[in-house]
Formats: C-alpha cells, structure tokens, sequence
C-alpha cells in the first residue's frame, strides 16, 4: 500500500492519466481517475466501460492513458477485468509472468448508467466469484454521455432528458438506488464513498490505496458533479462534491468486510439540503411553491439516511 | 521470451500477459504524437488562468483539482529533505478554462486569476490586485 501523508509529496507522482482527454470543461471524471490511478505505484491493468470516460479519454489515434487499457462493451466492465485478473493468476500459476517481481493491480472504470443499471450484473457476478479487482463508479447521476438521460442513480426531483420538468411532471419521481450498501452486501472486502475536492483529496486517494492493496473485490462510489447535466458552472465542481457531503446527501463512509462501517468524516454542522440543491439547475423548479414537498422529502431522506449510517456506526455491526 | 520492451513496442507483438510498466521517473516517460498530452485543447477556452509564482504557497490544491492535469510541477527538496513539489507553470496546450484552480486557490489575494484569453501573461501580472 502506498503511503499517502501529504499533498506536496503526492503530487510529485508522475502522472498516468494525462489531460488533452475531451472531457468538458471542469469534468469531476478526470480528477477521480487521476487520484485513484496516482494512489499506487503498482503496474496496472484497467478497464472502462462506455461512457463519458472512455469517449473522451480515447478518441482515436489519440489515448490519455499510461496503463495497460482496454474500452469494453457498456455492461461487461467487470466481467473484463475479473477475467484478466483470472489471466493473470493462471500465468503466475504456470511461471509465464514476463516479469514477476513487479505486483499488478486491477481496476475497473464505470460510469453510473454502467453500473447501477447496465453492468450491474457482472460487477455482481464479479463480486461473487471474489476476483482481486477494483470497481470505481464515477456516480453523476445521470447518462450524461448520451444527452442525460435518467439513470436508477438520479435522485428524486431531478430535471434529466427523459424525466423532464413541466407542468404535469415534477422530474425523476423515484429514489436513488443505495447501490454502495448493495455491494456491501456482496461481503465484499472494503466498499467506500468518495468525491473529487482539495479538502477531501487525501479521503479519495487513501481510499483508493486502500481498495487497490485489498485482496479480494473492492468497490469505490465516487460522487461526479456533472456541469453539463447538472447545470451548474464550470468552476464550481468542487463546491458542489464539497456541498454533498456538508448536507449530508452524499455522506463519506467506509464498510470493511461487508459489515463494518466507519464514517470517514463528520460536517461539524450540517447545512440545509436547500444549499446543495439551489445550486444546481437541474432542481430549479422544486423552488416552486407547488414543489415545495419534494424539498421536505429530500430533507427527510437525507436525515434518515444520516442517522441510519450513525446508528450503525455507533452499533458496529 | 522477449524482454517487455520487446513485447510492447508495437501492437502485434503484444504477448499473452504483457503489462505496461508504471513509470517510476518521469523523465524516461516516452510520449508518442498520438498520445493526448500532446494534442492541443487550447482553443476550447475564452478566458485563461494566469499563475503568479511569486504569491504561491505551494498547497498543491490547484495540481489535485485540476481536470486536465496542466499543472507542471518540479520535485524540489524542502528544509527537511522531503520531496515535495513546486509548481512552476501551467500548460496551456491542455488547459480547457475551467477555472477550477482559481475557485480553490487558497491565498488571500489569489495566486490564480482568470484573463481574457487575448491579454499578454506579463500584461495580466501587471494588472494583479495589490495589498491594500
């Protein structure tokens, strides 16, 4: 495991995720891919399912990545890498390793249309059958890749392409899927939050550290303010990841062997969900007075949610 | 069996198992022209971030924020003999104008500031808000 004590020192990692990749202007994605790939000196061997990431990042001849890369099929990510892990372990087996003191680590790239939805099943297979990979979810809440369509992420009230705002509808009219707890669920090793910000960096690389030197499936749920979809400039991406956890409505934690759960930081006061939905373009009709229960919801949800994880924090179970 | 430089020079010769090493120094990082660093996303933006060496603490914030890594940094050795690394400039080949590094820039007159993109670097320092 890599040690990670302070920024200074971390940033003189020499980069393997490199700029000149198409992501909007802003773009959260980037800034996740650059910590976690960062976040070991191991050789690594990755793969992306389609989505924003993979379009921008390898438009051809053009390719952004220092690291073994493959771009595979929208719900076939996991099943990817488990299988090149597979690979790997029966090459050690057979004494076929090209260069066998180095250690390589898997990781796999998806969007959240690529995993909540699309790739579930074979991150679940994956989880199931207990390969030694890494699963990040760069979580913006949406099909922001294909105009913003809704995704089972997007939270309720949203204004996406196909849950539009209007008279008769108010947006997306159902929850967000808790899809961290689900992968908990798996029993998976180590399952954590994160988000792209300066004062949560050192939270997103340690734990990326930490998932890479597991043995066994480990799953990272990033948060990724989207400015496209989202509507929100493009200088405020911090802000928002920043205001998600302040408010509560993506609290930072981490389960270890499926069960126990440490929040990994607390807001000393919690701020009004208002403050985090305000901001965003996309919930600027629940503001309405005819909308004004959805706020409630939000609100209750989020403070469910907050006392829920607490609870079982204090419980240790 | 080839040596891994063997293996991964061109694409048909890529054996069963062949990974890419990490790069360890970056001085010996080999960057192809179809490599994106070297592909330009400069005309994307309106406005430009301007870097003044002279008000920067060295936080690093700008570095780990930044989405299309355009930071350059150098490893210098501080007082204690730690590595530690000091920003030096700002490529804009691959800098879109996001102005995220100017939203997290921590000093109380900013060591980043957006320009219009036709306004010289010299020109902009010049302007820079004094102390009052």
């Amino acid at each position: 495991m890599k040690k990670i004590t302070n920024l200074k020192e971390f940033a003189c990692t020499p980069d393997r995720f490199q700029g000149g990749h198409r992501l909007c202007p802003g773009c959260a994605h980037s800034m996740i891919v650059r910590e976690v790939v960062n976040a070991t000196d191991d050789d690594l061997v990755i793969s992306t399912a389609t989505g924003c990431l993979e379009v921008c990042s390898a438009i051809y001849p053009y390719t952004s990545w220092d690291v073994s890369w493959i771009h595979i099929g929208f719900e076939n990510a996991a099943a990817a890498i488990s299988g090149a892990e597979a690979m790997y372990k029966a090459l050690s087996r057979k004494n076929k390793l090209y260069n066998e003191d180095r250690r390589v680590k898997f990781v796999a790239f998806g969007g959240d249309g690529g995993t909540y939805d699309i790739g579930f099943q074979s991150l679940s297979g994956a989880a199931e059958r207990g390969h030694d990979f890494l699963y990040v979810c760069l979580d913006n809440e949406n099909y922001a890749n294909t105009g913003g369509q809704r995704s089972s992420a997007t939270p309720i009230g949203a204004h996406t392409s196909t849950t539009p705002r209007g008279r008769v509808s108010y947006g997306e009219k159902q929850k967000k899927k808790d899809l961290t707890m689900i992968m908990a669920a798996h029993g998976c090793p180590y399952v954590a939050t994160a988000i792209p910000s300066t004062k949560h960096w050192k939270d997103l690389a340690t734990k990326a550290a930490k998932a890479i030197s597991t043995v066994g499936p480990t799953f990272i749920n990033a948060l990724s303010p989207c400015t496209t979809e989202w509507k929100f400039k493009p200088e405020e991406t911090t802000e928002i990841a920043d205001l998600a956890v302040e408010t509560c409505a993506f609290p930072l934690y981490e389960i270890e062997d499926g069960h126990k759960l440490t929040i990994t930081y607390r807001p000393k006061q919690k701020i009004p969900i208002e403050e985090y939905l305000g901001r965003q373009g996309r919930f600027a009709h629940l503001f309405k007075p005819e909308n004004k229960w959805i706020i409630e919801e939000w609100q209750k949800n989020v403070d469910e949610y907050w006392d829920y994880l607490q609870r079982r924090e204090e419980a240790g179970v | 069996m080839a040596t891994p430089k063997e293996m991964l020079t061109t694409w048909d010769k890529v054996q069963f198992g062949a990974v890419l090493p990490a790069f360890e120094d970056p001085e010996h990082k080999v960057r192809s022209k179809f490599h994106s660093y070297n592909y330009s996303v400069a005309d994307w933006r309106v406005e430009k971030p301007v870097f003044n060496r002279e008000l920067c603490i060295d936080c690093d914030f700008c570095w780990v924020s930044c989405p299309d890594s355009c930071f350059i940094v150098e490893e210098v050795e501080n007082k204690r003999g730690k590595k530690q690394a000091k920003i030096v400039g700002i490529n804009y080949n691959l800098c879109k104008g996001c102005g995220v590094c100017v939203d997290v820039c921590p000093t109380p007159i900013k060591s980043l500031l957006m320009f219009p993109e036709y306004i010289d670097n010299e020109e902009a320092l010049k302007q820079w808000p004094k102390k009052d």
